[in-house]
């Protein structure tokens, strides 16, 4: 885009500096800077960490406010869990408000659950300190002659406050001490408390989406996440964790049924959910168990509807899990989706083959490269066959770089 | 704008055939740069456009189209553009409030067998309705429908009947009693030798659409593979 701006395209938005390039500057003057958060360097959308650095980056960065990221569960569902644990855990150290909806788990054990930060400056929020007597010997021994511009600024900075670094670290093997976790504010959908199970066994539709909906949006629209009310001082993002949407605990048949009777009804919900995101400061993690559902173009639909997608094979229980070739990794990663929000084509990840493994620290995704070593005579090592062996043998070896 | 589509398809903003019903359409890929593509074409030569913007946000719309050059704000101020956001509208039916006024083109999200009378109703009111101008109004070329995109319906319940007696009966007002244009976006999610019965609707649809339209630009992954640079090809 070297080309210059064309006179159509100039809104207020714009400011064209005197020497007139295309590009431009977003400082979007309404946007505040909020904790926690990152301009994109590809397209200046605003950006949150998801917890774990290595999906931020598959992601292009972070995943943007306003979207949602739809993650398919391994079969036991524990790593799609921990992904949707760091989610929320990065949304308590950055100070975010977290919205949790569940139904199977209350959602207050997810967040018992959830990993502690490695901080390097840990700092256990204290109750405010007494402010100091303005009084004339504490002016003059704290003015500054030289620096003086920087008189005015904060001496101390709270780590948790100013958490300024996007991404964080957890250590799996503790869990978030309280205190840490109750300093943020967390709103919680527990299907049982809002549906009664004989009512939904009549409707013609599926209600507990639309409860949730309903729920979504008054949260939003009571703790001001709105892009609508005016900006006031201090904007927050609202972190949405949804937890096995689609399964049968929330009045759905898409995992029981060939030909599901309400198969529109979680597609009309992501409408609703994309609908309700694209206009406040939130952002979504869903997680699905598609491998229960049978129809695989009912998926596409719900992948579309979604802006991030990606999907988890775990190795456990199957026989990859002692096959020599999978020892690093606990599972595949595939990338179904990366949105292309304000702008024409998305930014495709470098490799489609995709490991991750969890490790105490971290969680990282690593891309898996075979290597053909060639055709090599070889004399089997192996101590139970006797005699030699002569043999060809193909050697696949993979190799994380 | 692309250029070189321009090219390929013979076309200009300048000059261009009336009365053309243009059927993009791709299979697991991302058709939705075609949409871009033709909004911001019609834009500039002049139309008076009605878009459909299903899918995304009006906000997502406007940044792509300024890259290529065109203020949607503007044009809607001036009263180029009709521009119905799906999105917004449909937090109105699927979240109703006792005071709050929705236009009703949504109407099938609350009970999708009515079918789409009502969105095809939003469309016929803001044709005709350029017809009655006040002075000094701004004249408009001819009339201009976006669709972004049909599949959406599909995935809120919609019947595949219904969709495409919305396409037919948009046709009939659109291409052929006004002499406008048409632009329609259907996405496929199968391979085509699937067997997989499971996606017969967009399939039935799209069938259905390349047998109503004049073009049918079609955009599909390169059959060799996934490549990081290409990212598909288009035919038509």
């Amino acid at each position: 885009m070297a080309a210059p701006m064309n006179s159509v395209g100039k809104t207020s938005a714009d400011r064209l500096q005197a020497n007139c390039t295309s590009f431009q500057k977003k400082t979007r003057s309404k946007l505040i800077s909020i904790p926690g958060t990152r301009p994109s360097v590809q397209n200046g959308q605003l950006l949150v960490s998801t917890g774990v650095t290595s999906l931020d980056y598959l992601l292009g960065g972070g995943l943007a406010v306003g979207t949602v990221l739809l993650i398919e569960e391994d079969r036991f569902d524990s790593y799609s869990r921990m992904i949707l644990k760091y989610f929320l855990a990065e949304g308590v150290v950055c100070r975010h408000e977290l919205f949790v909806a569940t139904a199977q788990d209350n959602p207050d054990e997810i967040l018992q659950e959830l990993p502690a930060p490695i901080l390097d400056d840990v700092a256990v929020p204290k109750p405010v300190e007494q402010p100091r007597p303005t009084g004339e010997p504490q002016d003059s021994l704290d003015a500054m002659t030289i620096a003086w511009r920087y008189q005015n600024l904060p001496k101390v900075q709270s780590a948790l406050a100013s958490s300024s670094r996007f991404g964080h670290y957890y250590d799996v093997s503790k869990t978030m001490e309280a205190e840490i976790r109750q300093a943020a504010k967390c709103h919680c959908f527990y299907l049982p408390d809002h549906i009664t199970p004989s009512s939904a066994a009549h409707s013609a539709r599926v209600e507990s989406y639309s409860a949730l909906l309903k729920s979504l949006q008054e949260v939003i629209h009571r703790e001001g996440f709105d892009l609508a009310t005016p900006m006031s001082k201090s904007r927050n993002i609202l972190r949405v964790g949804l937890h096995s949407l689609g399964s049968a605990l929330w009045g759905d048949d898409l995992c029981c049924h060939d030909k599901p009777r309400h198969s529109h009804a979680l597609t009309t919900f992501l409408y609703g959910l994309r609908a309700l995101l694209r206009s406040s400061l939130s952002v979504a993690v869903v997680t699905l168990p598609s491998h229960l559902i049978q129809d695989r173009a009912l998926m596409g639909n719900i992948t579309r509807l979604c802006d991030n997608a990606i999907a988890l094979e775990s190795f456990k229980g199957s026989e990859r899990e002692t096959n020599p070739l999978y020892k690093d990794y606990h599972g595949l990663l595939f990338v179904r989706q990366v949105p292309h929000l304000n702008c024409l084509a998305r930014q495709l990840p470098d490799h489609k083959d995709l490991a991750f493994k969890l490790k105490r620290k971290q969680f990282t995704i690593e891309k898996l490269q075979w290597i053909i070593l060639g055709f090599q005579q070889k004399v089997m090592q192996n101590s139970q066959v006797e005699g030699k062996n002569i043999c060809v043998s193909f050697s696949f070896y993979h190799q994380n770089l | 704008m692309f250029t070189e589509l321009n090219s390929i398809l013979n076309t200009s903003p300048d000059s261009f055939t009336q009365g053309e019903f243009i059927l993009v359409s791709d299979r697991q890929s991302d058709a939705s740069f075609l949409i871009h593509h033709f909004l911001s074409f019609y834009l500039r030569a002049r139309c008076k456009v009605c878009f459909l913007g299903l899918a995304q946000s009006f906000c997502h719309y406007g940044a792509v189209s300024q890259r290529l050059g065109v203020s949607l704000t503007q044009a809607k101020e001036k009263g180029q553009l009709v521009f119905f956001e799906g999105l917004k509208e449909c937090l109105s039916v699927l979240l109703p409030k006792e005071n709050n006024a929705e236009s009703g083109a949504m109407n099938f999200l609350r009970d999708p067998p009515v079918g789409l009378r009502s969105l095809y109703e939003f469309v016929r009111s803001s044709m005709i309705g350029s017809g009655s101008m006040e002075e000094g109004a701004e004249q408009w070329g001819p009339n201009v429908l976006l669709v972004d995109d049909l599949s959406v319906l599909l995935s809120l319940g919609v019947d595949v009947g219904a969709v495409l007696d919305f396409s037919h009966y948009c046709r009939a007002l659109v291409c052929s009693q006004m002499q406008g244009n048409m632009v329609m976006l259907v996405r496929c999610n199968k391979e085509e030798d699937d067997d997989d019965d499971g996606d017969e609707g967009s399939e039935v649809l799209l069938k259905g659409l390349i047998h109503q339209c004049n073009l049918n630009l079609h955009v599909q992954g390169l059959p060799t593979g996934y490549c990081k640079d290409i990212h598909g090809q288009v035919c038509d």
